[in-house]
């Protein structure tokens, strides 16, 4: 994002007052010098799209040292043209700011009362072996009729809508290569 | 959506029914009060006098489950009054085609359509399944569709629609909807308007249509009447999907359901031996010079797709023997997951950015299903009922096999991609900031485990390693042992709009291998081109990513912004835009014209397709262009269960009869309740224990089952827990308060809920007798409670929420086109709590 807000502001304060100003026959210098004031003035702006609805509003994201300050519905775009709806307005608490956010990978072994935090490592090698002895199990090269059909039997999965197209696109190719049939998501529900 | 959000203010008559956008889709409301401030009309159709209805100048309330008969009745309106758009009708639809003459309509056919092969039970058929032959249309040797113009002909559409349609007098519908019939004489009177040349009608659906054993017919019952008014194509019209889920267009369109492929390529079938007894199978002909017939297409796409999947080193045929293939006729959805799942056939299960026990219908046997896996791999933001099934309600952990990974991911703004939205845009979103902890991208998680499992299947032996050894993975920086160690989105973006992998002139121009295809209509099917998705073919070319421009003009006028975003297919915003127009090429509506036949070129929006107008002749194209036959399908001969709507009860019913025909439930319906599993999957129809129609719905402050607002304390205090909204008649009844805790119970199990009553709800009366219907919204679940326990190490949320899902009383039953189930509309009863 090639503009943070504090050039935006500068930018359009220069261009308003040098050209507008006289023609509009108001002052903006109160309301820069109370933008000024704003806790976003420091802070680096990046465009996002609603994580919740499928309208697609945009919403602005403003961070400082790497911590969400605010957020705010993008005034620029035309679908929601700075509007939010409540969801859209608590994607604050979605980050950072969430402080019940799942942060590290957690396993409950079987039989266990309690989940133990673990490591990437542990927990993917884990999976990845899991995955192929399930895989390894129920393939069949052909079904009941004796026609080929290399699946996976075994597996299932649900997932995702939430996640982003080019998520999904490695997901369902993933899912393929290891020949899962059973392939569904929330559009079916 | 056939349109799109900023569309809705080019409508003069708006439908909101099966949908409650004020509610639910708060930010379209804006475009809805555009077009009313313009003089538009808002209709809300809704079993509740909803947030919607409040702000409609036109609401009719109907019994949840009656929308066929309901939208039966304004066919018949249109067609006895004549208000239909007789050109567009004629030409634009199939409503000349001749049907077989042995087709039957269920008037004459003990209420199902001809065909039909089931058992006979005093609810009419069961277990049925239709041959489709009498559906076809009549054609002559060469293979033409026979027609007549005049739409006089018996067979033909029109008149069978007529006849169909003519059952659905206002004084049944209204016996069965329980609408009284001035209101849905307003409703048709209003509607109608909008099939003046010169108006446009939308009609915003979400689950209330999707949600039912006929789903896919409440839909096709409104496209019958869209394509009667001339509404398809137009600006401000359209069938409109107000899809819920931020990218569940994008999930469908990359394939992420058992039946397709990205691009909704067809998921290979056992049978289809070989890539071009594929590719014929799933490529369809036409006869006729005029049609289009885009699927003709088909083998383009596909290779495409496999020389994305294996690239140049595999053969198509090597490659498409990787895939793995379903068995014809066999279901392998959702609810059939759950039910192999219930039956301990599965191993391992990944539960990947959802919460099934929640969100799957019937969820306490979807909870127990959970138990019978060896393992379980949940990721997620927020822990959830998935991953915690086996502490919840009434599990014993010490008595649980399954082992349960929980994987932290990123939140929407804590990684880099793109998302589609319901009106088909491709929207660009950026990072703002790391996942917090030790969290990863989703793409990041797929990679490190896939990475994993190829070492496995390179250092040891394994069935069928081919397909993950050969997989074509080059979407990020490597490592010196040839490891992606991180998934770079612009990569996959780029193979998902494909690649020429060979020099190759195209018009006259000269495309570089590996350079990015500028569009679908560059694709090959020898293998000479790449692309992940042929309908995001254009989405990231050498002009560069089109889904993060950010160019706001709008020289059409109509709100298309062409230089905002990425629309597929080739960035149009109004799909089936060729019928917007006369057969001359001029705009039915000029007052906000799509697309214009302008010095011979197509002005507008992207036009679908570059052929000139029908009255042109035979360089013309039929505007319909994805259909064969490159008509509006007024007859639908694909489906399942039946070429036109037919009213039938759903599953659960308080009804003792379908009061148009002997035929109680669809005949075609996947039966659960009537299976080994059956002790699980129960019903109670027309029965005294459950006399009260329910319905499920959503409220602004949640999403989905609540993963990512129930743990945000602002949410969470806007909208505390689970309610059940009854009407003050119903209340009086049985003397429950606002306030009180009742439980609300099915055949299936019982939740419990605050009382909350209303005037929203009234009473209906069906058939000369009350029914009362109570409605409860889905969003809740256990873990985020006050009254579980929390172990030590648990997180626990800041502001706590109160009940569980509503699913643990809605049905497993799925429509008959698409299985997805029925949690609009079942019986329950509503008792104070003991």
């Amino acid at each position: 994002m090639g503009m943070d807000r504090r050039q935006f502001l500068k930018t359009t304060c220069a261009t308003v007052s040098g050209v507008t100003l006289g023609a509009l026959g108001f002052d903006l210098a109160p309301i820069a010098a109370y933008a000024a004031s704003l806790r976003t003035l420091h802070a680096r702006q990046t465009t996002t799209i609603c994580p919740y609805c499928a309208v697609g509003c945009g919403i602005l994201v403003h961070t400082i040292d790497g911590k969400v300050v605010n957020t705010e519905g993008d005034p620029d775009h035309p679908i929601n043209e700075g509007s939010l709806c409540s969801k859209g307005m608590a994607v604050y608490q979605l980050s950072h700011n969430n402080p019940a956010r799942i942060t590290t990978p957690l396993y409950r072994a079987p039989y266990a009362t309690q989940w133990k935090e673990v490591s990437w490592e542990f927990a993917l090698d884990k999976l990845a072996n899991l995955i192929k002895k399930a895989r390894d199990a129920s393939f069949e090269m052909k079904n009941a009729a004796g026609q080929v059909v290399n699946r996976t039997m075994g597996l299932a999965s649900l997932g995702s809508a939430a996640l982003d197209n080019e998520e999904c696109y490695l997901y369902q190719k993933f899912l393929r290569a290891l020949g899962l049939v059973y392939v569904e998501h929330q559009a079916r529900i | 959506m056939t349109n799109h959000w900023i569309d809705i203010r080019n409508s003069d008559y708006i439908l909101a029914m099966g949908s409650n956008p004020v509610k639910n889709h708060p930010i379209s409301f804006k475009w809805i009060m555009k077009a009313i401030e313009k003089g538009a009309t808002l209709i809300s159709v809704d079993p509740r006098y909803t947030r919607t209805s409040r702000k409609a100048q036109v609401y009719a309330p109907l019994r949840s489950g009656s929308d066929i008969a309901f939208l039966g009745g304004m066919i018949h309106y249109l067609l006895e009054n004549k208000l239909y758009f007789e050109t567009y009708v004629r030409e634009y639809t199939n409503a000349s085609f001749l049907i077989h003459p042995d087709f039957m309509l269920p008037g004459d056919n003990q209420g199902v359509f001809s065909g039909l092969k089931g058992t006979e039970t005093t609810e009419g058929f069961i277990d049925g399944k239709y041959d489709k032959a009498t559906w076809a249309y009549q054609r002559d040797d060469k293979g033409n569709i026979l027609k007549d113009k005049t739409l006089q002909d018996p067979h033909c559409v029109f008149q069978l629609l007529k006849k169909h349609f003519s059952r659905y007098n206002l004084e049944i519908v209204s016996s069965i909807t329980g609408t009284p019939p001035d209101k849905l004489l307003a409703v048709y009177a209003t509607y109608a308007k909008s099939g003046a040349p010169d108006k446009s009608g939308t009609v915003l659906y979400a689950m209330g249509w999707t949600q039912h054993t006929v789903g896919t017919q409440n839909i096709r019952a409104m496209s019958i009447i869209q394509l009667l008014l001339g509404n398809m194509g137009v600006a401000g019209g359209g069938v409109n999907a107000l899809r819920g889920e931020s990218n569940v267009q994008g999930s469908t369109d990359h394939g992420l359901l058992f039946h397709i492929l990205p691009g909704y390529l067809k998921t290979p079938k056992a049978g289809q031996e070989t890539f071009a007894a594929y590719n014929t199978a799933n490529t369809p002909q036409s006869a006729d010079p005029l049609s289009a017939n885009w699927w003709r297409n088909y083998p383009k796409y596909s290779a495409s797709l496999l020389r994305e999947f294996y690239g140049q080193e595999v053969a198509l045929e090597e490659a498409y023997r990787y895939l793995p293939k379903i068995d014809a006729g066999v279901d392998y959805s959702w609810l059939t997951i759950f039910d192999l799942l219930y039956q301990e056939k599965f191993k391992g299960f990944f539960a990947w950015g959802q919460n099934p026990a929640c969100s799957g219908a019937n969820c306490n046997k979807g909870r127990q299903a959970l138990t019978k896996l060896d393992w379980l791999v949940n990721v997620n933001l927020f822990d959830n009922e998935t991953a915690s099934f086996w502490r919840g309600p009434g599990m014993d952990p010490k008595q649980i096999k399954t082992e349960v990974f929980m994987l932290p991911c990123a939140a929407s703004y804590e990684k880099e991609g793109s998302l589609s939205n319901s009106g088909r845009w491709m929207q660009w979103r950026y990072k703002a900031v790391d996942p917090p902890g030790k969290a990863l991208p989703d793409a990041d998680i797929v990679n490190a485990l896939f990475q994993r499992i190829r070492a496995l299947y390179k250092a040891k032996k394994g069935v069928f390693a081919e397909p993950i050894l050969k997989l074509r993975w080059e979407y990020g920086p490597k490592d010196a042992a040839g490891k992606v160690t991180h998934i770079d989105p612009h990569r996959v973006a780029k193979e998902i709009n494909g690649y020429f992998l060979e020099d190759k002139v195209i018009n006259g121009k000269l495309y570089n291998r590996g350079t990015l295809v500028p569009g679908f209509t560059s694709l090959a099917d020898d293998g000479s081109t790449s692309c992940g998705n042929w309908l995001y073919c254009n989405s990231y070319t050498q002009e560069g990513n089109m889904s993060a421009r950010k160019n706001k003009d709008d020289p059409s006028g109509i709100g298309l912004y062409p230089g905002w975003a990425w629309s597929w297919p080739m960035n149009r915003r109004i799909l089936y835009n060729r019928a917007s127009v006369d057969l001359d090429g001029k705009p039915w509506q000029p007052e906000k014209p799509v697309i214009e036949w302008h010095l011979n070129v197509w002005k507008g929006d992207v036009a679908d397709g570059g052929w000139p107008p029908l009255a042109s002749g035979e360089k013309s194209r039929y505007p319909f262009i994805t259909q064969t036959e490159g008509h509006g399908h007024i007859f639908g001969p694909g489906l399942a269960d039946g070429p036109f709507p037919e009213h039938y009860e759903p599953l659960e019913s308080p009804m003792e009869k379908n009061l148009l025909s002997a035929q109680f439930i669809s005949p075609v319906l996947k039966r659960f309740d009537r299976s080994t599993t059956s002790d699980v999957n129960l019903r109670a129809s027309h029965d005294p224990r459950y006399p009260l129609v329910c319905t499920t719905y959503r409220v602004t402050e949640h999403w989905q089952t609540g993963v990512m607002t129930r743990w945000q304390p602002w949410l969470a205090e806007l909208e505390p827990g689970m309610f059940v909204e009854i009407s003050s008649e119903l209340a009086a009844e049985k003397g429950i308060k606002t306030g009180e805790i009742v439980i609300v119970k099915s055949a299936r199990g019982q939740l419990e809920a605050v009382a909350m009553v209303t005037v929203r709800w009234a009473p209906f009366t069906i058939a000369g007798k009350t029914i009362h219907q109570v409605g409860i919204p889905y969003h809740y679940g256990w873990v985020t409670t006050a009254e579980r326990k929390y172990a030590a190490n648990d997180k626990k949320p800041q502001v706590f929420t109160f009940g569980d899902s509503a699913n643990i009383v809605t049905p497993n039953i799925g429509d008959a086109n698409t299985m997805i189930p029925e949690s609009k509309v079942f019986m329950v009863d509503v008792v104070k709590k003991a």
